[in-house]
């Protein structure tokens, strides 16, 4: 089955990434924890987000199209980036949701991904 | 009743648990699996009486079940294991199987998992395993059919959809499952009454169903210490029933029951259960009380309850659990080993918040003023339990006492 992973970050935990003193810790964690899933054939696809200030949310109310500032929902919390990985079960998918760096600052949500049927 | 009839019903109420959680494992849809084998009861109830009772039942059972989810699954044209599907289609009409392995184990761990609401955790299992329907257990709970049915609808659609795995987890992980499982039927046992019986005119319990889960979690996950603590507590539950209104219906608190009323075979098991679980030290909160509960009848022995060793138990419970309801229990034994007035402040030191609408809180507090001397504050917070107690006959029971002693 497959499953998509969403990375949670606390702004402080977004910051490290940020701080030229803490930039190689931050990404080399990143690095590890993605080619562990590549090497064990797991990944499917994935990318790190830019930054929650380049985010914009439209919405379409009354036929109008309305822009605004931000992500979608207000939380402290924001996406930093996805993966979508392979596993047999949902145990096995929390089991590389826990290895998140960011699963201690923040949280990973997971949630299936929809198998299309193969039409005839 | 017509023949095969019985046969069939007999083979619903042993074996329905453990075709379902073989069914369920093998296909990994809980639901799908119910309704398929629901689908083979009432084929089996047609044909039975008219071909006669196979020679394998549970088999039979089992390939109606297993014929009707793969045409379900064609039916609804939906991508399916390739690996699975040829399972199923392989499999020669009718075949004997030995037996049928029990994995009602991992069934009961799925409908235990963590990503699944721990509210609905016991429902689950008792659906599940004991095929209970939905508007039978949402009337213990007090909860709306149509809300508890709708939540097991959405329940099990996750378990499917999710990937929600029918497996044991981890050794380091499975304590943890067990002790959900263990929680959610402690809950199923006490829901809805302060008492062991509820009221008559109240919907019927499931502590039955509760208590014969424990048992199964203990057959099939024999060390696990927690699960025998538990039966240990649900059993001095059960054995103290019989004492707990006298012959007018009226309420008799635990320190004033005839314990010759109390069942002598339920107390003599649950101490060998105990026994049990101390045996494979590996202490816990529901061994800790079913320690209490084990000292509370030494008086059917003695004569007298040991309010120390209970002080202690309840100690103990404390750093395990930190409850209220575990430290209203240390207060109050504390206070019949003769220590009132410290007791009385160990109470007072609860934090209000999640004390002033508990009923046994102001029971106990009563009691300790009381002991204590402060007549006219016990009267007070007597009236203050009286006024949160549920139960028509434990109400009249403390209003006698209100009364009695003004």
């Amino acid at each position: 089955m497959e499953y998509m992973l969403l990375f949670y970050e606390t702004p402080e935990e977004v910051a490290r990434g940020q701080d030229p003193k803490q930039a190689e810790g931050y990404y080399g964690a990143w690095m590890a924890y993605i080619g562990a899933m590549q090497a064990g054939g797991q990944f499917k696809s994935g990318a790190g987000l830019q930054g929650v200030s380049t985010a914009t949310t439209v919405k379409v109310q009354g036929g109008r199209r309305q822009v605004q500032d931000g992500p979608f929902p207000d939380t402290r919390e924001h996406l930093g980036g996805y993966v979508v990985l392979e596993a047999p079960t949902l145990d096995a998918a929390l089991e590389w949701a826990a290895r998140a760096p960011c699963a201690a600052a923040g949280g990973v949500e997971v949630r299936p991904v929809m198998q299309m049927p193969d039409h005839p | 009743m017509p023949a095969g009839w019985a046969e069939a019903e007999r083979a619903a109420r042993e074996a329905y648990g453990r075709l379902v959680a073989w069914l369920a494992w093998q296909w990994r849809d809980l639901g799908a699996a119910e309704d398929a084998l629901a689908e083979a009861f009432v084929a089996a109830l047609e044909r039975w009486p008219r071909d006669g009772v196979p020679a394998a039942p549970e088999s039979w059972l089992l390939t109606v079940a297993k014929r009707e989810l793969l045409q379900r699954e064609r039916r609804r044209r939906l991508e399916q294991s390739p690996a699975v599907l040829a399972l199923f289609e392989a499999e020669p009409e009718a075949a004997a199987v030995a037996s049928i392995p029990d994995r009602r184990l991992q069934l009961l761990c799925a409908c235990a998992h963590p990503a699944l609401a721990a509210r609905d955790h016991a429902p689950l299992m008792l659906q599940a395993v004991l095929g209970l329907e939905a508007k039978t257990i949402a009337r213990a709970c007090l909860i709306a059919p149509a809300t508890l049915a709708q939540r097991l609808v959405r329940a099990k659609a996750k378990i499917r959809d999710a990937g929600i795995p029918f497996e044991t987890p981890e050794a380091d992980e499975l304590p943890g499952r067990i002790g959900a499982m263990l929680e959610a039927l402690y809950g199923a046992y006490t829901v809805g009454s302060e008492l062991a019986s509820p009221a008559p005119e109240a919907e019927p319990a499931l502590r039955d169903e509760a208590l014969f889960l424990v048992r199964l979690i203990v057959q099939l996950q024999p060390d696990d210490a927690e699960a025998l603590g538990l039966l240990a507590l649900l059993l001095h539950a059960e054995a103290r029933r019989p004492a707990q209104f006298d012959a007018d219906g009226a309420f008799v608190p635990l320190t004033r029951q005839d314990t010759q009323r109390w069942q002598r075979a339920a107390m003599h098991e649950a101490e060998a259960t105990l026994r049990r679980a101390a045996a494979l030290q590996r202490p816990g909160p529901f061994q800790t009380e079913a320690a209490i509960q084990s000292a509370h009848n030494q008086r059917a022995f003695t004569g007298r309850t040991p309010w120390r060793e209970i002080a202690a138990l309840y100690a103990l419970l404390v750093a395990q659990q930190g409850s209220v309801g575990a430290r209203i229990g240390h207060a109050v034994a504390r206070a019949e080993a003769g220590e009132a007035a410290a007791a009385l402040a160990e109470l007072e030191a609860l934090p209000a918040a999640s004390v002033a609408s508990h009923q046994p809180y102001w029971v106990a507090r009563a009691h300790l003023q009381r002991l204590a001397g402060q007549a006219e504050a016990a009267m007070a917070s007597l009236q203050r339990a009286i006024g949160l107690t549920a139960d028509e006959r434990v109400r009249r029971f403390l209003s006698e006492r209100h009364s009695g002693a003004e």
